[in-house]
C-alpha cells in the first residue's frame, strides 16, 4: 500500500463520515480544519478508519495522532 | 429504509449515518410524530443518540433530544433541573451499565453487608425513578446490567454472593420486580443484548478508556435498534399480522406438486422439524394478539391440505384470513388488510422467495418484509427485529385473534339479512359510555396511539396524560365499549373535548376516535348521543369539532357534517372546524345499541 492510496481511502472515508463530497484532506489536516470534527466525531472516525483497514488501531497510537499525515503513518506501519 | 432494518450493517451505519438522517428526513410521503426524548447517560452516549434518532426516523418518529453530559444521569435526573423541565421529556431513557455500579462485593463481605450494598444500589436508582416519574409524569426506559467483563472467581463468580457476576444478576432481578409494578417503567434489556452480540466485543475496555463508552461503538447500532423498538412499541408502532407464504416458508416443498404428503412438516427428517419449530414460533404470537394470514401462490385445496396434515402445527383454523390464489401477492395483502380492517403497513410478510419480498417491499410502502433465508434462522431474524416489541399486555391483545372470528361470524350473519337495519338489531349490542376509569387508562392511551383511520385530529395522548384529562374539570372525555351476542369488543372510542367560551358554554373537540374493529355499528353515533347528554347536563350550548386531514384519515373527513354539524371554516391545508348547536329538544341518533347510562 503506497501512502496516496492510503490517503484516496481515507478521503472516502472522510467524506462519508462527514458527508461532504468537497473534503480533501492532506499531510497536515486536522480536526480544526473540518467543521464537524469535534471529539464525538473524531471516536466515529476512528471507528470508520479501521473499519475502512480492517485493524484496529491501538489505543497509544490513537492517543498520540496529531494530523491526518501522523494517521497514515501508522496505517502504514500497521499494514506492513 | 432497507439499510436500517435487522440484520443491518453497523459499521455501514456509523459511516453513512449523516447521508442516511438527510435522506430520511427528505422523505415527504413520511407522517412523523414529533416526540421529545431525554437520555440520561453513565457514559458518553453520543453516538446512542446518533444512532437512536435514524431508527426512530425510520419508524415515523421525529425526535428531539435533551442528552445529559458524561455521567450526569443522576445528577441531571434527582435534583432541579430547569433546562430538563423546560424541554418536558415525551420519554427518558437512563443509559447505565455495570460501571455505574460502585459498591462491588468484598471477598470478606459478611451476607448482610452485600445485602446492604444491593439495597444501596437498588435505592438509588429507585429514587431515580420516582423522582423522574413524579417530576416528568412520562414513561422511563432503565437499561438492566450487563455481565461484567472478568470474573475474579472464574465459575463461582456466578454463584458465590461475593461475585460480580451474581450480585448482577440480583440487582437485575430487583429491578425486575420494580418493573412489574410499574405501567411506565421499560427495561431495555442490555444484559440479553450483549449476550447476543457477544459480551466479550460489547465490553471492549478500548472504547471506555479511550471515550468512556460503556458499549463498545461498533455495537451501539444494535443498542439504539433495540431502545427504538421499546419506543415504536409505546407509541403504538407495533406491527400487528404476519402475512405467511406457504410453499418452503412454512413447509419444505412444493405442495402443489408434491403433494401433502409429501411436504416437509413434523417430525420425520431434520429439515421438517426445522419447519415445524417455525410453525411453533409462530403459533406462540397469537397469545399476543398477532394475528396470522395466509398470502400464497397455490389452489385453495391444496394450501389447505398441507395445513391440514394432523403433524403440521399450524391449521387452517389458526388463521384469520387465508388467500390461496393466483394474485400478485401485493394485492393479496392490500386486499387482506381491507377484509381486517388494518393498514397493510400492519402485516409482516414472510415469503422465502426474494422475487416476492421485492414486490411487496416495492408495492406496499411500510409493510415489513424481513430478509429471511435458509428455513433454520428464519425466527432468529423475525425475532430480532422486534416487529411485536411487548411494552404493554391488554386482555385485548390476549384475545384478538377470537375477537377477528367473531368478526367472521357477524360477516356470515349479516350475509343472511336483507336489511341492515335487522342485521344491527340481531347482533343485540350493548353499549357503556362513561367517563375515563382507571382499569381503561392504559387501554385508552394505547388507542389514542394506534388508531389512525378512525381519528379526527390523530392526536396523541400518554398515558398520564389520559390520567390528567380524566381528573380535570375543564374536561370532558368518555370512552365507549361495545359488547354484542358474539363477544365483547372492548373499548373503542374515545372522545375528549375541553370547555372554553366565555361562559364555559363551548366544548372544543380535541379528540374523537373509533377502532376501525366496529366500523358500522352506529357506535360514532351512541358516542355523540351520550356527548350531547353529558355536554347538555353541564350547560354546554355548542360543540366545536376539528378534523385535521393525514394520509390515512379520509374516511372521517365528512364526519361532522354525517354528525349534523355545520362547516364554519376550512384552510389550505383542509383542516375544517365545524359547529353543533345543542337545540333543546336533541334526537337520538341511534337506536340499535343499549345503553348501560353514564353515571
Amino acid at each position: 500500500m503506497t501512502r496516496e492510496e492510503v490517503f484516496e481511502r481515507l478521503n472516502k472515508v472522510f467524506r462519508e463520515v462527514f458527508d461532504d463530497e468537497d473534503i480533501v484532506v492532506g499531510e497536515e489536516t486536522t480536526a480544526k480544519d473540518i467543521e464537524d470534527w469535534d471529539s464525538f466525531e473524531h471516536i466515529n472516525l476512528v471507528v470508520a478508519v479501521e473499519d475502512e483497514f480492517s485493524f484496529k488501531i491501538p489505543m497509544g497510537k490513537v492517543v498520540t495522532m496529531k494530523n491526518v499525515g501522523e494517521m497514515a503513518d501508522i496505517i502504514l506501519e500497521l499494514g506492513k | 429504509m432497507k439499510e436500517l432494518e435487522y440484520p443491518f450493517v453497523p459499521e455501514d451505519l456509523l459511516k453513512r449515518k449523516k447521508n442516511i438522517r438527510k435522506q430520511l428526513l427528505a422523505d415527504t410521503s413520511a407522517n412523523y410524530i414529533d416526540k421529545k426524548i431525554a437520555i440520561l447517560g453513565g457514559s458518553t452516549t453520543n453516538t446512542i443518540r446518533q444512532m437512536l434518532e435514524l431508527f426512530l426516523l425510520n419508524y415515523g418518529i421525529r425526535p428531539s433530544f435533551y442528552e445529559s453530559e458524561y455521567n450526569q444521569y443522576y445528577e441531571d435526573g434527582m435534583f432541579p433541573n430547569p433546562q430538563l423541565e423546560a424541554f418536558a421529556p415525551d420519554l427518558i431513557y437512563i443509559c447505565t451499565g455495570n460501571r455505574n455500579i460502585s459498591a462491588w462485593p468484598h471477598l470478606s463481605d459478611s451476607r448482610e453487608r452485600i445485602e446492604q450494598k444491593l439495597q444501596q444500589t437498588m435505592e438509588k436508582f429507585r429514587g431515580l425513578w420516582e423522582r423522574l416519574a413524579h417530576t416528568y409524569h412520562c414513561p422511563i426506559i432503565q437499561n438492566n446490567f450487563e455481565y461484567p467483563f472478568f470474573r475474579l472467581l472464574g465459575n463461582k463468580d456466578a454463584s458465590d454472593m461475593h461475585g460480580r457476576v451474581n450480585f448482577i444478576t440480583t440487582l437485575n432481578c430487583r429491578f425486575y420486580e420494580y418493573s412489574q409494578t410499574q405501567e411506565n417503567f421499560y427495561i431495555c434489556d442490555i444484559n440479553y443484548l450483549s449476550a447476543s452480540y457477544g459480551l466479550e466485543k460489547w465490553s471492549d475496555p478500548y472504547y471506555w478508556h479511550m471515550y468512556k463508552y460503556a458499549v463498545a461503538v461498533p455495537a451501539i447500532p444494535f443498542l439504539a435498534f433495540n431502545i427504538a423498538n421499546i419506543i415504536k412499541s409505546i407509541y403504538g408502532k407495533n406491527k400487528k399480522a404476519f402475512n405467511l407464504d406457504l410453499d418452503n416458508t412454512l413447509w419444505g416443498g412444493i405442495v402443489g406438486e408434491d403433494g401433502a404428503e409429501n411436504i416437509e412438516i413434523g417430525q420425520e427428517t431434520p429439515l421438517a422439524q426445522t419447519y415445524s419449530e417455525f410453525q411453533e414460533y409462530l403459533k406462540l404470537h397469537k397469545q399476543l394478539g398477532i394475528l396470522l394470514t395466509i398470502n400464497s401462490k397455490n389452489d385453495e385445496a391444496n394450501a389447505i391440505s398441507g395445513l391440514s396434515r394432523p403433524d403440521s402445527v399450524l391449521h387452517p383454523e389458526d388463521f384469520v384470513n387465508i388467500k390461496a390464489n393466483w394474485e400478485p401477492k401485493s394485492m393479496n395483502l392490500v386486499k387482506t388488510a381491507r377484509e381486517m380492517a388494518l393498514l397493510p403497513e400492519s402485516f409482516v410478510f414472510v415469503d422465502d422467495n426474494p422475487a416476492e419480498r421485492a414486490i411487496i417491499a416495492e408495492q406496499v410502502k411500510w409493510a415489513a418484509v424481513p430478509e429471511i433465508n435458509g428455513v433454520e434462522h428464519y425466527i432468529q431474524v423475525i425475532d430480532r427485529s422486534g416487529f411485536f416489541e411487548v411494552t404493554s399486555l391488554s386482555q385485548d391483545d390476549l384475545k384478538r385473534t377470537e375477537m377477528y372470528r367473531e368478526n367472521a361470524e357477524r360477516s356470515r350473519l349479516q350475509a343472511s339479512f336483507e336489511n341492515y337495519e335487522d342485521y344491527l338489531k340481531s347482533l343485540e349490542m350493548k353499549g357503556e359510555i362513561r367517563e375515563f376509569i382507571p382499569a381503561y387508562m392504559s387501554r385508552i392511551a394505547q388507542l389514542t396511539n394506534k388508531s389512525n383511520q378512525f381519528n379526527l385530529t390523530t392526536k396523541r395522548y400518554s398515558q398520564s396524560e389520559i390520567e390528567a384529562i380524566a381528573r380535570d374539570p375543564e374536561h370532558v372525555a368518555l370512552y365507549g365499549r361495545l359488547c354484542d351476542k358474539f363477544g365483547d369488543n372492548g373499548v373503542v372510542s374515545i372522545v375528549i373535548g375541553r370547555i372554553d367560551g366565555r361562559m364555559g358554554e363551548e366544548l372544543h373537540m380535541e379528540l374523537w376516535l373509533m377502532s376501525c374493529r366496529v366500523l358500522k355499528r352506529r357506535m360514532e353515533y351512541a358516542m355523540m348521543d351520550e356527548l350531547v347528554k353529558k355536554a347538555q347536563s353541564i350547560g354546554i350550548q355548542k360543540i366545536i369539532g376539528y378534523y385535521y386531514p393525514t394520509a390515512k384519515n379520509a374516511m372521517v373527513r365528512d364526519f361532522y357534517e354525517l354528525m349534523g354539524f355545520t362547516r364554519i371554516s376550512e384552510d389550505e391545508e383542509g383542516n375544517t372546524v365545524w359547529e353543533f348547536v345543542i337545540p333543546n329538544e336533541y334526537i337520538e341518533k341511534q337506536q340499535v345499541i343499549e345503553l348501560i347510562r353514564s353515571q
